[in-house]
C-alpha cells in the first residue's frame, strides 16, 4: 500500500509535513473502502432488516386488510397462540416440516457423502460424470417437482410402468393421492435435486485434505475403513457442517417443491410451515398470522444454526 | 487422493489381502456405482424428453414403452405458440442475466473493499454479510411481498432482481473478497503507476485478473435467479410477466387440459441452458463451494 501511496505523491503534497500526508491518504482509502461496500451493504439491509423489523409489528398486530374493524389493533400474542388453538393445522404442519427435514437431510447427506468419495478420485471422464450428476441440482425446482410428478403419474409415469413391469406391484398407485406415497414421491423428488449440492460442498472438503496423511496410514498399516473412520470423517467436519446448516435450513422451509408436486394435499397431510405461511400471506390476506409464521420459522431456523455451530465446536 | 479406496473398500475389503496394493473388485465396484449415479440422474430428464416428443393420442394410451413410442414438435409449437412460452423464457433470461451483472459489480466492488482496503469496522461488515448470507430469507417472501405491494413494486422485474441479491450478493463477496486478496499487490500497484484511479484499476485490471473468480460467482448467481420460483410466485401477477419456471407451474395448473407433453416440452427449454452450464463449467462450480466452505 505504502508503494501505492507514494505513487500518488504529487509535488505540491510532498511539500506537507509527512504525518498529515500519510493521514490524508489513509483516509481516502478507507473513503474508498466505504464507497464501494455502501452499495451492498445497503441493498442488503434494505432487503432483509426494513421487512424483518415491519414483520415484527405485524404480529403482534392484527393486519386483516379484509376485516376492517380489528385491522391495524393491537393483538397480544393472539397470532400466536392461534397456532395451537383447537382445529390449527400450524402442529401437523410442524410436525410434518420436521419429519421433511429430518428424512431428507438424512438421505441427502448419507448418499451425498458416498457420491462425494466416488467423484473424489481421478478418473479418465470425470468432468463428464461430474457434470451429469450435478445437473439434477442447477435445474429449477419446477423442473424437478414436474419431472417427478410425471415419474409417479399412475399414466405418463414411469415408476408405476416399472414395478408391473418387474412384477413388484401389480395394481396402480395413484402415489399422490395417498398420504403416505405423497411423501415418498416428495422424498425422491428433493432428494434427486439436493444430493448433488451436498456432494459438491464435500467434494470441496475432500479436495483440501492432503494426501500425505493417507500414506502415512498406510504405513502405519490402517485398514481402509480405520482411514476412513479417522482421517477421512474427521477432516471431512467442516464441509459436513456447512452442507448440514445449508441443507437442514432450506429443507425446514421447504415450500416449491410440496407446491408444485402435492400442493399440501392429499387434504392438509403434506402441508408445511412455509406452505402455511404462502397461503396466510397469499389466499387469507392475513398478514397478522402470517406474520407470527415467519417470525416461528426464522426463530427456529435460527436455533437450529445455533444446535449445529454448538455441536460441531464441543465435537471439534 | 486415495480417500475413495476407503469407502469402496469398506465394502470389498474382503477380497484384497491386506498389505496389497488396491485392487480389482473395488475400481469395479466404484464403476457400477456411479453408473448407477448417472443413470439415476440423468433417467428422468429421457422420460421427460421422450414425453415431450410424444402426440396426444399416444399419450392417451398411458406408458407402454420405455423407448421413445411416437415423434412430433406439436407440443413445442404449442407452448411458444399459444402460450406465448417464448416470452416467459426471455423475461427469465432477462431477469437472470441483470441479476448475474449486478451482482458482479456490486459484489466486486464489496469484495475489494474488504480485501484491500484498510476501512475501519472491516470485521463487523464481513459478519453482516455472512449473517445475511445465512439468512432464512425463504420465511421473509411474506413479508417481503407485504413490503413491496406497498411501494407498489409488484409485477416488477426489479423486484425480483433486487430479492435475488439477498441470495447471490453474499456468496459473490464472501468469495471475491478471497479472491482478491489473493491477487498479488504488485499488479495494482503497476495500474496506479501507469496513471489509472483506484476504481479503474479495479475494474480494468483486478477483476480482469480475478476472471476465473469473477466467473464462478457469475455462473452460481445466474443458476440461482434462472431457477427461483417462490418469489416470482409471490410478487408477479400478470402471466405475461411471468418467469419461465412460473409459466411452467401455470400449465400444469391450466384450467383448459394440458396434455403432459406440453409441460414437458416448457420443462426441457428451461433445462437446456442450465444443462449446458453445467456441462461447460462443473468445475468452476466445485471450486466456488470449495472456496466457501473452507475459509
Amino acid at each position: 500500500m505504502a508503494t501505492i501511496d507514494e505513487a500518488r505523491d504529487t509535488p505540491d503534497r510532498q511539500t506537507r509535513p509527512p504525518k498529515t500526508r500519510r493521514g490524508t491518504l489513509l483516509a481516502q482509502d478507507r473513503r474508498l473502502g466505504y464507497g464501494l461496500i455502501a452499495p451492498a451493504i445497503v441493498l442488503l439491509l434494505a432487503i432483509t432488516a426494513y421487512p424483518l423489523v415491519y414483520n415484527i409489528w405485524n404480529s403482534f398486530h392484527y393486519a386483516v386488510p379484509d376485516i376492517p374493524f380489528v385491522n391495524g389493533k393491537l393483538a397480544g400474542l393472539a397470532n400466536f397462540r392461534r397456532m395451537f388453538s383447537t382445529g390449527s393445522v400450524f402442529v401437523p404442519a410442524l410436525v410434518h416440516t420436521v419429519l421433511f427435514t429430518v428424512v431428507s437431510v438424512a438421505i441427502e447427506v448419507s448418499i451425498g457423502l458416498v457420491l462425494a468419495l466416488a467423484l473424489n478420485r481421478p478418473f479418465r471422464g470425470r468432468g463428464l460424470v461430474r457434470a451429469a450428476v450435478f445437473i439434477p441440482w442447477a435445474v429449477p425446482t419446477v423442473v424437478s417437482a414436474e419431472v417427478w410428478k410425471e415419474m409417479f403419474d399412475p399414466q405418463q409415469g414411469f415408476v408405476d410402468y416399472a414395478l408391473k413391469l418387474l412384477h413388484l406391484h401389480s395394481a396402480t398407485i395413484t402415489w399422490l393421492a395417498n398420504t403416505d406415497t405423497s411423501w415418498v414421491a416428495l422424498f425422491v423428488a428433493d432428494a434427486w435435486k439436493n444430493t448433488p449440492f451436498v456432494a459438491i460442498i464435500l467434494i470441496g472438503g475432500l479436495q483440501v485434505i492432503p494426501a500425505e496423511i493417507y500414506e502415512a496410514a498406510k504405513i502405519d498399516g490402517a485398514s481402509p475403513w480405520r482411514q476412513f473412520r479417522r482421517l477421512t470423517l474427521p477432516l471431512l467436519k467442516p464441509a459436513l457442517m456447512v452442507a448440514l446448516i445449508f441443507r437442514t435450513l432450506s429443507a425446514f422451509l421447504v415450500f416449491d417443491v410440496v407446491y408444485i408436486m402435492s400442493n399440501g394435499g392429499p387434504g392438509t397431510s403434506t402441508e408445511t410451515l412455509a406452505y402455511l405461511d404462502f397461503n396466510a400471506f397469499h389466499v387469507d390476506n392475513d398478514y397478522g398470522f402470517g406474520g407470527a409464521i415467519s417470525l416461528v420459522l426464522i426463530v427456529l431456523c435460527l436455533l437450529i444454526a445455533a444446535a449445529y455451530t454448538r455441536i460441531f465446536r464441543e465435537r471439534a | 487422493m486415495s480417500t475413495l479406496t476407503i469407502t469402496q473398500d469398506g465394502r470389498s475389503a474382503q477380497f484384497t489381502a491386506p498389505r496389497r496394493r488396491p485392487v480389482r473388485p473395488s475400481a469395479v465396484g466404484r464403476t457400477i456405482l456411479l453408473a448407477l449415479f448417472v443413470l439415476v440422474s440423468l433417467f428422468p430428464f429421457y422420460w421427460i424428453v421422450i414425453t415431450s416428443f410424444k402426440t396426444n393420442a399416444d399419450l392417451e394410451r398411458g406408458t407402454h414403452s420405455l423407448l421413445p413410442t411416437s415423434f412430433t414438435w406439436s407440443a413445442y409449437k404449442a407452448d411458444f405458440s399459444q402460450y406465448d412460452y417464448w416470452h416467459n423464457v426471455l423475461n427469465s433470461a432477462l431477469v437472470a442475466v441483470s441479476t448475474t451483472a449486478i451482482t458482479v459489480v456490486v459484489a466486486s466492488a464489496a469484495g475489494y473493499a474488504l480485501a484491500r482496503t484498510r476501512m475501519r469496522g472491516r470485521p463487523l461488515m464481513l459478519g453482516f454479510i455472512l449473517i445475511a448470507g445465512f439468512f432464512p430469507i425463504m420465511a421473509m417472501v411474506g413479508p417481503l411481498f407485504l413490503t413491496f405491494s406497498h411501494a407498489h413494486l409488484i409485477d416488477s422485474f426489479w423486484t425480483l432482481i433486487v430479492s435475488y441479491l439477498v441470495y447471490t450478493l453474499p456468496i459473490a463477496i464472501w468469495f471475491l473478497a478471497n479472491f482478491f486478496s489473493q491477487i498479488p499487490v504488485e499488479i495494482e500497484e503497476a495500474a496506479v503507476v501507469d496513471g489509472l484511479t483506484r476504481l479503474h484499476a479495479l475494474f480494468r485490471v483486478i477483476v480482469p485478473v480475478a476472471m476465473p473468480g469473477v466467473l464462478t460467482a457469475a455462473i452460481l448467481s445466474f443458476i440461482l435467479a434462472w431457477n427461483d420460483f417462490t418469489f416470482a410466485l409471490s410478487f408477479m401477477q400478470t402471466p405475461s410477466k411471468y418467469t419461465a419456471p412460473l409459466a411452467i407451474n401455470n400449465l400444469g395448473h391450466s384450467q383448459f387440459q394440458v396434455f403432459p407433453n406440453m409441460i414437458d416440452a416448457a420443462v426441457v427449454v428451461v433445462t437446456i441452458p442450465i444443462a449446458l452450464l453445467v456441462l461447460a463449467a462443473q468445475r468452476r462450480i466445485v471450486s466456488g463451494f470449495t472456496s466457501g466452505s473452507t475459509k
